[in-house]
């Protein structure tokens, strides 16, 4: 195995182009552990550890330009505001010490539908920067899973950041693991609201061959809120309608038992999840939302 | 050239005179090397020009071996050695602690998945990974015993033909390992007197040790064709016992010495890597390390046993038990390891602490094809104390009695006969403990809320779920349980249970230094800390120097079984005793004519001086020793036990006993089926607590290791395969210090008058109460009977 050390990002996509088989590697809390169990043994081992700019993130008027290896701890610490989903996300993440270390990019390098971030893009809204020596091209975040531990990206491609809308409302992020602390998800359940655009946005992990939203229940949700006009009147959400909600949101899974839980539990606590987090996002908007709303009128 | 980071003396001193002695709280010597990570363990042992050995283990549970090819691994650069059976030296090819029946490597079959079948030793780790990869293994698949239905149906394969064990004349089907009954008095008679009679059927999963330090070792060959093993283990004497015949050597040509230890719990009882590395290096005759990663520990060493309990209790209107009917089924694996010593624990202390004069107890390990099982912390009592909690909650519910009274009504105490007819000779304070265990303050109501700036907040971090954000006290509900258990202190059925201990007097530096010197292993227990503690208050010294554990003194026996504080505590302070008797007619000798007090008084060492019992100093020890030293070796051991009757469990076959009791506070997210333990209070009768500090730490660590298998950790063997699903700990969970509750510990110090100082094993009994404790507080918050554990979402939601 070959480890090709660029010291520029330029070199690296030189190098991946050049190596085409090359498995980058940042914070290295997910290929270090292939590599260890043998599950895998690349020819090459690109790493991304002397590029700065790949730790640094610039908060723009609309979205968050989050570099690929800006590790988790950063996220919680500095980006909350911003990006409050994702950063709640962020906390789930393995221990301290893999916090300081793993990141976004290296999440969706590795695409597992067990990967923390993803219900937290999904349902913020985000675009994957992906680059080669051929140019860029920004992939919509729902297109970038294709499969278990496959991804858009092409042979030649690194992913140069995340770009990541700013919330312009409440957004929660909840999974399910057989221990308080530490463990990998059961299953997850992202959610934001839109308030700008009156609409609700989901994601769902490690429930389906890859994140995916549910968007049968997003449908259904923003149709009923538009209908009854939650979103000027700010009223509590029926029982019925975050029922319904949370029935769908089951239904878009299609998950499998494992080591790890079944899928009907899976589907079961998606529902759970999706019931709970619509319940405090919306008592967060009640809050703050409609009375914004009524002054920009 | 000399092992890098090999065990080097321990000295401990002390502030001054005679403190810290027996019944401080004296810090351990090794904590602040551990902390900091400056420790070394025998993973971090280095040689020069040592080679790596590798284990290739088998891919499937069960199969004939056809063929094995190693031409491909011999040629890949770098390997100096490949080894399988047909390469053992002698013709002692097993090893096992009770029965030998494990293969060195496999013999033409596979019996579990991850049996070691051939060996590589190379210039680096990852190149004997790679070479093993090559060795290429013809398997030819054979039906798989996976149960007590597989293992004794009529077709079943028999997995050990020709047994010729001391067991195999009283089992009724070779796959059964070993049977115990235990029949007093008359249960089905006792039944008809019952007011009430519960049943149950519980299910207790697969647990493993997940000791931090995965196994490893380094054998060095000697110039008299011996070798230096240097090795993290719980027995020295017990491993050198299989590993010398296999290798064809004299026990004194295998000189062990212990290297530190990352933990065992019963998992370093069996053999793992010793053999092997040894046989690498006499083969290379370079020295070999081995270190096993955390998927390979899965394999590495035996686990809890897997149990199936049936249970039948009965109880007259007034709260009495009249009955006891049992059977326990534990599953042994492929090999016999301690499955024997399990049963015997397990259906003598079936029970658990109570008052039962009629019963009918059977007790079986069988043989299958799922991993070894063997010894871990509570070795029986564990599983057993599970199934009997459950069943007094079940018949106090059934009595619409109060629990905690319905057991205290019926709790041993000193003077009971166990099923086995052997009474209880010291104090068994249960009711004590359940009286105690229930008077604690009780945590406050949703003590998840705090007071924040919108009002009251909630923090995740104290609600089931955690920092994973599953609920902000939607769907939870607080439930609260007890229980209480017995366990066994000492080996028993008639095992010679001793230890030994090498104690020196001499001045070193113009001070009274002790050393001493025992083979007990010290696998993180703290046993180095008491044993120095021992010598300080027998020697009224304050310097004591505890040498290496090594194979160069006698046995000290396991570090297992609660006993290590027990036994080799009993022949250190035994061998000071002689000491100082030694030293005090040498002082006779000596000085005698200055003081009628040498002649005449009884006579003490204390603060590095002779005194009488009044406190009048006769002498400094420097002046008494001088140039002398004083070292005694002897032997010690605990009053004798006797076995199990083979038709009706009957017999003296315990020497002493530990007792716990636990309450458990939970809150259980009723819709998710996450669980947060909140509190695990314990209450323990430890008869004296040596080193307080340290048994708090016991009482901790046990408890939340029981607390593990009630909620979360548990090894799945897939049933059609026989193999392992989740050899990680990304899978295999073990409690975070966020899955660890609070826990308050009341310490009761009731002597047992048989025992050194009075003092009781501490490490196991905490453990068994712990797990139906949480599991009774998961009942009373959900109304589910949950039958098995660990208990998963699933179950808690029926989905």
């Amino acid at each position: 195995m070959d480890f090709l050390r660029p010291a520029s990002w330029e070199d690296a996509l030189a190098a991946k182009a050049a190596h085409p088989t090359a498995v980058p590697i940042a914070g290295g809390t997910d290929v270090m552990v292939e590599i260890n169990f043998d599950h895998r043994r690349p020819e090459y081992l690109l790493d991304l550890n002397r590029i700065g700019e790949l730790r640094e993130w610039e908060v723009g008027q609309d979205s968050v330009n989050l570099g690929a290896s800006v590790p988790y701890t950063q996220i919680m610490d500095h980006l909350r505001a911003e990006l409050p989903g994702l950063a709640l996300a962020a906390h789930t993440v393995g221990s301290p010490q893999i916090r300081n270390r793993g990141s976004v990019g290296g999440n969706l390098g590795a695409a597992s539908p067990a990967g923390d971030s993803h219900p937290a893009l999904l349902s913020a809204g985000a675009e994957v920067e992906a680059q080669s020596v051929r140019g860029t091209r920004m992939i919509p975040v729902e297109e970038f899973y294709t499969g278990v531990k496959r991804n858009a990206l092409e042979p030649d491609e690194l992913i140069r950041a995340v770009h990541i809308k700013k919330a312009d409302g409440p957004q929660q992020f909840s999974k399910v693991g057989t221990r308080n602390a530490m463990v990998i998800a059961v299953c997850a359940f992202g959610i934001a609201l839109h308030p700008d655009t009156r609409t609700v946005k989901t994601g769902i992990g490690s429930a389906a061959p890859t994140p995916v939203r549910a968007r049968a229940a997003e449908d259904f949700l923003n149709a009923a809120l538009d209908e009854g006009g939650f979103w000027e009147s700010g009223k509590i959400i029926t029982p019925s309608i975050a029922k319904q909600f949370a029935e769908l949101a089951s239904g878009a899974c299609n998950p499998i038992d494992d080591v790890r839980g079944t899928a009907k539990y899976r589907r079961h606590a998606v529902g759970i999840m999706a019931r709970r987090t619509l319940g405090w996002t919306w008592e967060q908007y009640r809050g703050t939302g409609p009375a914004l709303l009524e002054g920009a009128a | 050239m000399g092992v890098t980071g090999s065990p080097t003396d321990i000295h401990q001193s002390t502030a001054s005179r005679t403190r810290g002695g027996i019944g401080a709280s004296t810090p351990r010597p090794d904590g602040t090397l551990k902390v900091t990570g400056e420790f070394a363990y025998s993973s971090d042992m280095w040689h020069e020009d040592m080679l790596w050995g590798h284990t290739l283990r088998s891919t499937l549970a069960h199969a004939e071996i056809v063929s094995i090819d190693v031409s491909e691994a011999l040629a890949q650069a770098g390997v100096h050695a490949v080894l399988t059976y047909d390469d053992l030296p002698t013709a002692t090819r097993h090893y096992g602690l009770e029965i030998r029946d494990t293969p060195v490597l496999a013999e033409g079959r596979v019996r579990h998945h991850g049996e070691p079948v051939a060996l590589v030793a190379a210039d680096h780790p990852e190149t004997a990974r790679r070479a093993a990869a090559k060795i290429k293994v013809e398997y030819r698949e054979l039906p798989l015993v996976t149960d007590e239905a597989s293992a004794t149906a009529p077709d079943a394969p028999v997995l050990h033909e020709n047994r010729t064990d001391e067991h195999h004349r009283y089992v009724e089907h070779p796959n059964i390992l070993h049977r115990q009954p235990i029949v007093r008095g008359d249960a089905s008679a006792a039944a008809e007197r019952a007011d009430v009679i519960v049943r149950g059927e519980y299910h207790f999963g697969m647990q493993d040790q997940a000791f931090l330090g995965p196994e490893s070792g380094l054998a060095v060959p000697a110039e008299d064709g011996g070798v230096d093993l240097y090795v993290a283990t719980q027995w020295l004497h017990a491993d050198l016992g299989q590993i010398a015949p296999v290798l064809g050597l004299p026990e004194e040509q295998v000189r062990m010495t212990l290297s530190g230890v990352g933990g065992a719990f019963g998992g370093r009882e069996d053999l793992s890597m010793q053999i092997h590395a040894c046989l690498l290096a006499l083969h290379t005759g370079r020295p070999v390390k081995m270190v096993y990663n955390r998927f390979e520990s899965f394999f590495g060493h035996v686990h809890r046993h897997p149990a199936k309990l049936w249970y039948e209790h009965g109880a007259t209107k007034d709260g009495r038990l009249t009955h006891l009917k049992c059977r326990i089924v534990l599953d042994g694996g492929a090999y016999a390891s301690s499955s024997p010593a399990v049963v015997g624990n397990a259906s003598s202390l079936s029970v658990g602490p109570y008052a039962v004069d009629d019963v009918d107890i059977e007790a079986v390990a069988l043989y299958t094809n799922n991993p070894p099982c063997g010894a871990m912390r509570g070795f029986g009592a564990v599983q057993a104390c599970f199934a009997y909690e459950a069943q007094m909650d079940k018949l106090a519910a059934a009595l619409s009695m109060d629990p905690v009274e319905f057991r205290r009504l019926n709790a041993m105490s000193q003077g009971t006969l166990l099923p086995t007819g052997q009474a209880v000779d010291s104090p068994a304070p249960v009711a004590e403990l359940l009286r105690r265990v229930k008077a604690m303050p009780m945590p406050p109501e949703q003590q998840w809320l705090s007071a924040g700036s919108s009002g009251q907040e909630a923090d995740v971090r104290d609600l089931p779920g955690g920092l994973s954000n599953t609920s902000h006290g939607e769907g939870v509900v607080r439930g609260v349980g007890y229980a209480v258990g017995i366990k066994n202190v000492g080996f028993s059925e008639g095992f010679d249970d001793y230890s030994t201990a090498r104690v020196r007097m001499e001045v070193v530096a113009g001070e009274p230094v002790a050393t001493v010197h025992t083979a007990m292993a010290e696998v993180g227990q703290g046993g180095v800390t008491v044993h120095a503690q021992i010598a300080r208050t027998e020697l009224g010294v304050d310097r004591v120097t505890i040498h290496p554990a090594d194979t160069t003194v006698g046995s000290a026996g396991s570090s297992s079984a609660s006993r290590q504080t027990y036994v080799t505590g009993g022949a250190i302070r035994h061998a000071c005793e002689h000491v100082r008797e030694r030293v005090l007619e040498l002082g006779r000798t000596k000085l005698g004519s200055y003081h009628p007090a040498w002649a005449t008084a009884e006579l003490l060492l204390e603060g590095g001086k002779v005194v009488t019992e009044s406190g009048e100093v006769l002498a400094d020890l420097v002046d008494v020793l001088e140039e002398e030293a004083v070292e005694v070796e002897l032997e010690w051991r605990h009053r004798p036990t006797e076995p199990f009757d083979r038709h009706t469990g009957q017999g003296r076959g315990h020497v002493q006993y530990a007792f716990a009791a636990h309450r458990a506070v939970v809150e259980v997210d009723t819709e998710l089926g996450l669980v947060k333990v909140v509190e695990l209070a314990c209450a323990q009768d430890v008869g004296k607590a040596l080193n307080p500090l340290s048994v708090l730490g016991q009482i901790q660590g046990g408890t939340t290791q029981g607390l593990g298998i009630a909620v979360m950790e548990e090894i799945l063997v897939d049933p059609k395969t026989a193999k392992v699903r989740n050899p990680s700990f990304t899978d295999y969970l073990i409690p975070t210090i966020l899955d660890t509750p609070t826990i308050p510990v009341d310490v009761l110090e009731l002597a047992d008058a048989h025992a050194p100082y009075g003092l009781r094993g501490v490490g196991e009994a905490p453990t068994l109460s712990s797990t139906p404790a949480v599991l009774a507080a998961v009942r009373a918050a959900t109304g589910l009977e949950l039958n098995r554990v660990p208990v998963r979402p699933e179950h808690l939601t029926g989905t």
